[in-house]
């Protein structure tokens, strides 16, 4: 029954295709899409009250389909987990918000820019929902199409430049993550036996069972890291966002912030930890260097941007920064907190995306000096844009502070780093987010009015103040009652850091000295754990 | 006990309520908006109440009470990380709240005068009502973050309130610059909270203070540093003491409330919160007294040279908070507190006071412009007024006892306060805590005093004593006194209730000795003291009876010399000329202080404007040119790309839509394979 939900929520958007295409009337279209958007939220809400939390580290509502062919252990395998659930859910919710964003901006191909809207909805869901790699890979790719024609034909005047940049990265990193997959595979197959040759079945390939040689697992971790970071963005493979991202219509920004960037710290976690716990933790210092500069670097650049949307989109940099510092920090603390700092992202980032589109539409400029003086004509969005702006900014009571604090303060303390450098690095942050966002909020919104335009400027209307109502309530509930939504994922998180920490242990106390050859034994440090051993 | 925590959760609630009340139907409501009689009388109530209960609480209580803890619900749990929003209400916690919902309420009461005119009457409301929940969450947290949700919600507060008028950018550039130094300060702060629970795995009080033993001295020394950093944010000291003065673009009442009474304190409470952990190092002790005794002589010397009434009371400010920390550094943290009372006493009564005269002055720029005089005056300039105790009566005679308050002149409240800060510092220099280092920091804090009566008998004088100089100054105005008037009793009544307690508040802490020299026993006449005895963690005083006799007396001389010296000087309507006059006697030095020690100045020229170049010129091209160059730079790909892009974008979807479905079946063809 539930399972069979779950399905129904993923593909229920993609259902509203042909009905929009059936119908002559915009409007009708429109409302169809919403409709489905809305429903799909609807029945997306059992799955969150159903779920087990105590079993958070088990998929729930798991529909596994038959294998591809009997040796090759490819299928379609959906659930959800502690992991994933979060995102799926802030992916159903934002659904019906990001139709209604454009409800009025776009005209041209109405047909296909909803279409490309909901096949987006499915992907991502997919995504989330996806326990086999290859069903994860092919809704990943899925998901970004639909983007590359979003940002195509419905973007700002440079969007051509803006989808080659985009489609060459995501594309690059995509390749590499499919050799990987394909690699992967093969081995996997072959440590399951029984007659299998190839598998991706993410509960064999995270379990202690399938333990994956040092050296493969380097190679994979780093196919599999690199396609993650750019998607993330992790500097310095982030210049794609800020041309997507300012190009990219209202809605296509939306998503792009609030659920697409976390495909990219999600799969670090779903796919890199428990399948390269090595890997990644030898990694970690490096990647946490990777995310301190990501951190002050993407804040740096936002904060000398003319265009308020291209700062925000550096924004993401510095705030997704936080986020890949906290998983790779690898304790539960932090790990949760980048999990919630996720949604969080996707909240405030998201809910100034929308902002920044409502003034757009009104005034078709994103430069900075064009406004000034707004919140006198604009009290409400004032108001809605505070909030945004202060959950981004971290302010304690908003959700953004949940995050950044747990983040910052499980890597002070993280074994893994061994060095609080990385935390109080990542803390000027918090410093530097005030000197961008204020700096941005004062030059827009206070001030004399000083350009003739802005006298006309209407407030809000009804539609734009639901859309943003709902977003601002999860910021606050967030903020104050984080449990509610942190518990989910907290005995999952837990289990996962431990068992990929025993199987990392157990991976490289078997391994052969001689065998490896002279970079991977001493990147792991093998010499030191067998002398370890040979002690007991 | 569950209506003990019912009861006690209103004083947090209300003022939230009323925040999000106001707030909410306020934005959408224009018939709401213009109900200001209602407004203004339930965020007052909405404030009244809380300090009532606040009362009940306090009576109930004792100095040997135990702390009473009411935990609402569970804020943070993930991992070994665990956060409550828990309230506690113990000694000092209640002794803050009192002041704090008390001077607000009579705050609160004021600003439905002084505000009565403003069309955003009801945003201001609902910000001092959400400033009231902030600034109670800072004083009752029973943990670090809970603290610093109030910590930075007050700063938020004084973010929204400073710019309250941001049709200016000038208001709304001292917002920004407030915010982002406080956040320099807890930057400092949160990194202190990460070791705290790195040590001993929470953030409560309770937890911290009794295993102080876990702590390394270097931990202790640097949590305590940071913490200290963190307090020079929010309490406007060296080296972050600079977004003060331009806070007051604000509102005067937001000026007495948040930037003189309780906000700019939160430093003091904290530091007297950890008190057993800060007397651990005394390194650390004192680098304290240093900074606030440096602090409070450079605002003080700043103080003596600005026209500007508002200027000279938010210097003012930043020196008698520099005296806290002083106080503080030297071991008397009972002493510190004593000045946060009454120092929220006289300074919310003389920004008030200020506000009364700033309010007559805009009136008479107003009643010129109606008889078709445009006359450009700044209106919070001392130099255009004088002369005002004629016409403003209850403002001066208020302003007056304020004044002499501050001044340390006796038995008003400062004299006590400020005689014990200036006692323990030389007790501290008498004693093993540090040596003549504190001895010489008490001679900085004497001459601070002298300062302090001087500047402000400078300014009391000469806005209210002599001729009103108005008419003097600007041919226009000849005449104008006639529409000079005194406040609405809204105002006034708070003037009045503010001035009374700067005048017996000084006797929550009349010192021991007093009563010891004539009993020749122990005494425990001090109030305060007795009362706070179980939460700080003072040193212990070592001068003789002698010694102190000797130091009040020289306390009081030092006081009345500047306040003599500074009537000698500014009586009769002789500002300009003895203003020119100490310039000439004083030469570059004056210069220095009346460029505020161009510290504005330095910290743009070698950081701000630096990052910002650095960022726009270099990172920023980089970004572009490096970073994106290296991507652009793989081959001809991008322009095979394009051209390929150019192709196949023909519009129709429905093409992009098959050539993708055909993708993905030769993607999971291969995978088959």
């Amino acid at each position: 029954m539930m399972e069979t939900l779950l399905n129904i929520v993923i593909y229920l958007p993609l259902l509203g295709i042909p009905m929009l295409l059936m119908v002559k009337n915009k409007t009708t279209k429109k409302w169809i899409a919403l409709l489905v958007t809305t429903l799909a939220f609807i029945a997306s809400l059992p799955l969150l009250f159903n779920f087990d939390v105590a079993a958070s580290g088990t998929p729930q509502y798991l529909t596994e389909g038959g294998r591809l062919i009997e040796s090759i252990d490819i299928k379609y395998l959906m659930g959800l987990d502690g992991l994933s659930l979060l995102l799926f859910m802030l992916t159903t919710f934002l659904g019906p918000i990001v139709i209604l964003s454009s409800w009025n901006s776009v005209d041209k191909h109405l047909d296909g820019y909803l279409s490309m809207l909901l096949i987006l909805q499915t992907a991502s869901l997919g995504v989330f929902a996806a326990l086999d790699l290859v069903v994860f890979y092919v809704f990943f790719e899925f998901s970004l199409i639909p983007m590359y024609f979003l940002i195509g034909i419905w973007g700002g005047v440079e969007r051509i430049q803006a989808t080659i940049k985009f489609f060459v990265y995501t594309m690059a990193g995509s390749l590499i993550m499919l050799v990987g997959l394909i690699y992967l595979g093969y081995d996997a197959g072959a440590a399951m036996g029984g007659g299998v040759n190839f598998t991706t079945d993410w509960r064999f390939l995270s379990s202690s069972l399938y333990q994956i040689g040092l050296v493969d697992q380097t190679y994979l971790f780093l196919a599999f890291a690199l396609a993650f970071c750019i998607k993330v963005p992790v500097f310095p493979f982030h210049t794609w966002l800020p041309y997507a991202h300012t190009e990219a219509p209202t809605a296509g920004s939306v998503v792009l912030a609030s659920i697409m960037l976390k495909m990219g710290t999600y799969g670090l976690l779903r796919v890199c930890l428990p399948i390269f716990p090595n890997a990644f933790m030898e990694f970690a210092p490096w990647m946490a260097v990777l995310a301190v500069i990501g951190i002050i670097y993407g804040a740096l650049v936002a904060m000398v941007q003319k265009d308020f949307k291209k700062l925000v989109a550096y924004s993401s940099v510095s705030h997704l920064g936080f986020v890949v510092l906290g998983l790779f920090a690898l304790n539960t603390v932090a790990v949760q907190g980048a999990l919630i700092q996720m949604v969080n992202h996707g909240l405030s980032t998201g809910a100034l995306f929308l902002i920044i589109g409502m003034l757009y539409e009104r005034r078709h400029t994103r430069l900075i000096k064009d406004y000034g003086g707004i919140a006198k004509k604009m009290p409400v969005l004032t108001a809605a844009f505070m909030v945004a702006t202060f959950a981004s900014i971290g302010l304690p009571g908003l959700n953004g502070f949940v995050g950044e604090f747990l983040i910052l303060n499980g890597s002070f303390s993280s074994t893994l780093y061994n060095n609080p450098v990385y935390a109080v690095l990542g803390t000027i942050g918090v410093i530097l987010a005030a000197v961008y966002m204020l700096w941005m909020f004062q030059r827009v919104m206070f001030g004399p009015i000083h350009n003739e335009e802005n006298e006309k400027l209407l407030d809000l209307d009804k539609r734009e103040i639901a859309l943003l109502v709902p977003m601002i309530l999860l910021m606050v509930w967030i903020g104050v009652h984080p449990i509610d939504f942190t518990k989910y994922s907290e005995n999952q998180v837990t289990e996962l850091i431990s068992s990929s920490q025993n199987k990392g242990t157990a991976i490289i106390e078997e391994a052969k000295r001689e065998e490896l050859p002279e970079w991977t034994a001493r990147f792991y440090e093998v010499d030191q754990v067998e002398s370890q051993l040979a002690e007991k | 006990m569950a209506s003990a925590t019912a009861l006690f959760s209103l004083i947090i609630a209300l003022p939230l309520a009323g925040f999000l009340v106001i707030g909410i139907i306020g934005l959408f409501s224009e018939n709401f908006r213009i109900k200001k009689q209602l407004i203004g009388t339930l965020a007052s109530l909405l404030v009244l109440i809380p300090f009532l209960i606040a009362v009940y609480f306090f009576l109930n209580m004792n100095a040997g009470s135990e702390a009473q803890v009411f935990k609402l619900f569970t804020w943070m749990h993930v991992g070994d990380f665990s956060v409550d929003v828990a309230y506690r209400v113990d000694q000092l916690s209640i002794l803050m709240t009192l002041v704090v919902t008390g001077v607000g309420f009579l705050i609160h009461l004021y600003s439905m005068g002084y505000m009565a005119d403003d069309d955003a009457y009801w945003r201001f409301f609902a910000f001092l009502n959400l400033f009231i929940f902030s600034m109670l969450n800072l004083v009752l947290a029973n943990n670090l973050l809970l603290l610093f949700l109030g910590w930075e919600g007050v700063g938020l507060c004084s973010y929204l309130l400073i710019g309250f008028w941001y049709s200016e950018m000038k208001n709304s550039a001292a917002a920004k610059k407030a915010f982002i130094y406080n956040r320099i300060g807890d930057f400092a702060f949160l990194i202190a909270m990460f070791m705290v629970f790195q040590t001993v795995g929470s953030l409560n009080f309770d937890v911290i203070l009794n295993n102080l033993g876990e702590f390394s001295q270097t931990y202790i020394f640097t949590i305590g540093l940071l913490m200290f950093i963190g307090a020079t944010g929010k309490s406007a000291q060296i080296p972050l003491f600079v977004w003060l003065p331009d806070a007051m673009a604000g509102p005067t009442p937001v000026s007495a409330l948040i930037h003189a009474a309780t906000m700019v304190t939160s430093g003091i409470y904290l530091i007297s919160r950890l008190s057993p952990m800060y007397v651990l190092s005394p390194e650390l002790m004192l680098i304290i007294a240093v900074i606030g005794a440096l602090t409070a002589i450079v605002a003080a010397t700043i103080a003596i040279t600005q026209n500007d009434i508002k200027s000279v009371l938010a210097y003012s400010t930043i020196s008698q908070l520099g005296y806290m920390f002083l106080a503080l550094g030297a071991g008397g943290f009972t002493a510190a507190l004593f000045h946060v009372v009454t120092h929220a006493f006289f300074k919310a009564c003389l920004f008030l006071g200020s506000g009364s005269v700033i309010n007559t002055m805009h009136h008479v720029e107003h009643e010129l412009a109606h008889d078709g005089k445009k006359v450009d005056f700044d209106p919070q300039d001392m130099r255009n007024m004088g002369g005002l105790r004629k016409y403003m009566p209850s403002t001066y005679k208020t302003f007056m006892i304020a004044t002499i308050a501050i001044a340390g002149i006796p038995p008003l409240a400062g004299f006590f306060s400020k005689d014990e800060i200036l006692a323990v510092a030389a007790n501290a220099g008498a004693g093993a805590f540090g040596g003549y280092m504190y001895t010489l920091l008490w001679v900085v804090g004497s001459i601070t005093a002298f300062l302090t009566a001087f500047y402000m008998f400078r300014l009391t004088i000469t806005t209210f004593h002599g001729e009103f100089k108005l008419g003097q100054r600007f041919k226009e105005a000849v005449g104008a006194e006639k529409y000079l008037h005194e406040s609405p009793a809204t105002m006034t009544i708070p003037l009045w209730t503010l001035a009374g307690l700067a005048t017996i508040g000084g006797f929550l802490g009349v010192p021991n000795f007093i009563a010891e020299t004539f009993t020749h026993g122990v005494a425990h006449i001090n109030i305060l003291h007795n009362w706070l005895s179980s939460i700080t963690a003072d040193y212990e005083t070592v001068l003789s009876h002698g010694l102190e006799w000797v130091l009040m007396i020289v306390s009081i001389a030092i006081a009345i010399t500047g306040a003599l010296m500074a009537y000698r000087m500014y009586s009769n309507d002789q500002q300009e000329a003895s203003d020119a006059k100490l310039a000439a006697r004083f030469g570059g030095l004056y210069e220095t202080w009346k460029d505020k020690y161009n510290v504005d100045e330095v910290y743009e020229g070698l950081i701000g404007n630096p990052v910002v170049k650095f960022s726009e010129k270099v990172l920023a091209v980089f970004d572009m040119k490096v970073v994106d160059g290296v991507v652009n730079a793989t081959g001809g790909m991008v322009r095979l790309f394009g051209s390929l892009f150019r192709y196949v974008q023909t519009g129709v979807v429905s093409s992009y839509a098959f050539a993708y479905v055909i993708g993905v079946v030769v993607i999971l063809y291969l995978m088959v394979m």
